[in-house]
């Protein structure tokens, strides 16, 4: 499905305030967790690498797959890392409640 | 046909689980949640995309996935106090593959590029190279492989704004040309000299705006990205991590009471702490107090607000405060951690520090929240903190930090600070709360002090 410019800026625009309006609502507990969230859902830049890996290239096929591998690499790390370590982070977030009694 | 809506689905059900991953990530009862919502979001769309049909060979990517997660799982599990360097490294890979696509992206369609996706396309590649330079010096200063100081020199500001001058109009000239393909290495070269240039003078209490900026960039990067590739998920994706390091960058900077340009040209603080501040310094006297007698007055406390600061990570004396903390709150004392929004390296760095030590979120509370407690607190407690504490900021406008909010520590009724020496903190600022009258000097290191206070308490009498 083909994308026109102002498709996309609007896309983008919209993006934007829904971002603003979600992260706002972030406690400042969390902040921490919050960035290394966002930054493996950035990673989803993947998708553009695998295609630019994966795809049949008439010229430069060998810069494209070159780069596009080591991308898939930096993104994947990014993804599985940031994932597991948001977790971790939040599993230690205990309300006091049932600790002290 | 049908393989091409298939994926399509994907997209769009994963971008509604990253939005819906943010959201429930706002409050700590449902952020793991979040964290599930955010995998399968990413799980579902790289799915998607392996079953595109344009793609002829799997070999590379396989090895690529599978060498990215062996990386990946241990940058996973690094120890808590190194998170902020953790942080900074992934917004460095973040802006790697950015940056990679980007280039050969260019590569492939060159000589023949739109000048609207010219445009995006140096934006992708500009933005994504001074991040990853950028975010790779970030680290090595927070790892310490770097110095932490900052490091100006005359003029230093006409050279990385003239840099960075040069590179747009590199990609002006591209934009109008698209064939100069000699042109191409310039728009990645000078960001990646930039990104460098950027952080020699940034000091490690500036990290936490910086890092989120940097969060910032990358998000942006990866949005352009999504512009090149006309991927309105990748364009979600990168609008939300931009906007989320934006609000961040702007926290910080309020927190300081600094512009962005304040804490990216401003480098204060190197060369401040000069004669007159260590002057008085000696002619003033402060109070100090031992183990025994902190712990006594603070079993006669009822409430008590710790205070913890970038010097306790240094210290690594979370798990001792924890002790410290349980052993205060058997005797039925009220105890609350007052935490400043730039305490630490990173946003939210405390947060993190205490919970693994396995202290209750509920009583940690951000600037606004205790600042309005301090006048009922009995002792507020100072753990490697110094100047988010220093009351010259609301009182003295000749003061560097003037201005920049802080926790009404002097508002409690006793007031102790566990610090290593009189030396002055990050600023180079002296800090007049360690001279009055209710204020008493706990000097050494925060974890041997904290835990001389626990035995005091628990050998103690009630």
């Amino acid at each position: 499905m083909k994308l026109d410019l102002l498709t996309s800026l609007y896309v983008f625009m919209l993006a934007a305030f829904i971002g603003f309006e979600v992260i706002r609502r972030v406690s400042p507990l969390l902040h921490t967790p919050l960035m290394s969230l966002t930054n493996a859902l950035d990673a989803i830049a993947v998708v553009g690498a695998i295609i630019l890996a994966g795809e049949s290239h008439e010229h430069r096929a060998l810069l494209a797959k070159v780069l596009g591998t080591i991308a898939i690499v930096a993104a994947t790390s990014n993804i599985v890392g940031g994932f597991l370590i948001t977790d971790r982070m939040l599993r230690m977030f205990k309300a006091s409640g049932p600790r002290k009694q | 046909m049908p393989t091409e809506h298939l994926i399509e689905a994907t997209y769009l059900i994963a971008t509604a689980l990253f939005i819906l991953s943010l959201k429930w990530l706002g409050s700590p009862t449902t952020a793991r949640r979040g964290v599930f919502a955010g995998e399968i979001g990413m799980l579902l769309a790289v799915g998607g995309t392996l079953m595109y049909q344009g793609i002829v060979e799997y070999k590379w990517i396989a090895i690529a996935l599978v060498l990215g997660s062996i990386i990946g799982v241990p940058l996973g599990k690094v120890a808590m106090t190194a998170v902020p360097q953790r942080t900074a490294l992934s917004h460095a890979f973040g802006a790697l593959c950015v940056t990679l696509v980007g280039t050969a992206e260019y590569y492939l369609r060159a000589p023949d590029v739109p000048p609207f996706m010219m445009g995006v396309l140096s934006m992708e590649v500009i933005l994504g190279s001074l991040t990853f330079t950028g975010s790779l010096m970030a680290a090595g200063k927070l790892q310490e492989i770097l110095p932490q100081r900052p490091i100006t020199y005359k003029g230093q500001n006409v050279v990385n704004l003239g840099l960075l001058a040069l590179a747009v109009v590199v990609a002006a000239a591209l934009v109008r040309h698209p064939e100069k393909m000699q042109l191409f290495p310039v728009i990645v070269g000078i960001p990646l000299v930039f990104g460098v240039m950027m952080i020699i003078p940034i000091g490690g209490a500036d990290m936490p705006t910086v890092i989120s900026l940097l969060n910032s960039y990358a998000g942006l990067s990866a949005a352009a990205m999504g512009f090149v590739l006309q991927s309105k998920l990748l364009i979600i994706a990168g609008a939300l991590d931009g906007a989320s390091g934006f609000i961040l960058s702007v926290n910080m900077s309020k927190a300081m009471n600094r512009s962005f340009t304040n804490v990216l040209f401003g480098a204060f603080g190197q060369e401040q702490a000069s004669g007159a501040g260590l002057g008085s310094a000696q002619a003033r006297s402060v109070r100090s107090a031992t183990p025994e007698e902190a712990a006594a007055i603070l079993a006669a406390a009822n409430k008590v607000v710790i205070v913890p600061g970038y010097g306790m990570a240094v210290a690594q004396a979370q798990h001792k405060v924890r002790e410290l903390y349980d052993a205060l709150t058997k005797r039925g004392i009220d105890v609350r951690f007052g935490i400043h929004p730039v305490a630490g390296r990173m946003p939210g760095h405390m947060n993190v520090l205490l919970a693994e030590a396995d202290i209750p979120y509920d009583k940690l509370l951000d600037m606004d929240e205790i600042n309005c407690e301090f006048p009922q607190t009995d002792v507020a407690l100072i753990i490697g903190a110094n100047d988010v504490t220093n009351p010259a900021a609301r009182s003295d406008h000749a003061s560097p930090i003037f201005g920049m909010p802080i926790l009404d520590v002097d508002k409690a009724r006793t007031v102790m600070v566990i610090k290593r020496s009189m030396g002055a903190g990050f600023a180079g600022i002296e800090n007049p709360l360690y001279y009055l009258d209710k204020t008493l000097m706990l000097f050494g290191d925060a974890k041997n002090f904290a835990g001389a206070i626990v035995r005091e308490l628990a050998g103690g009498r009630e």
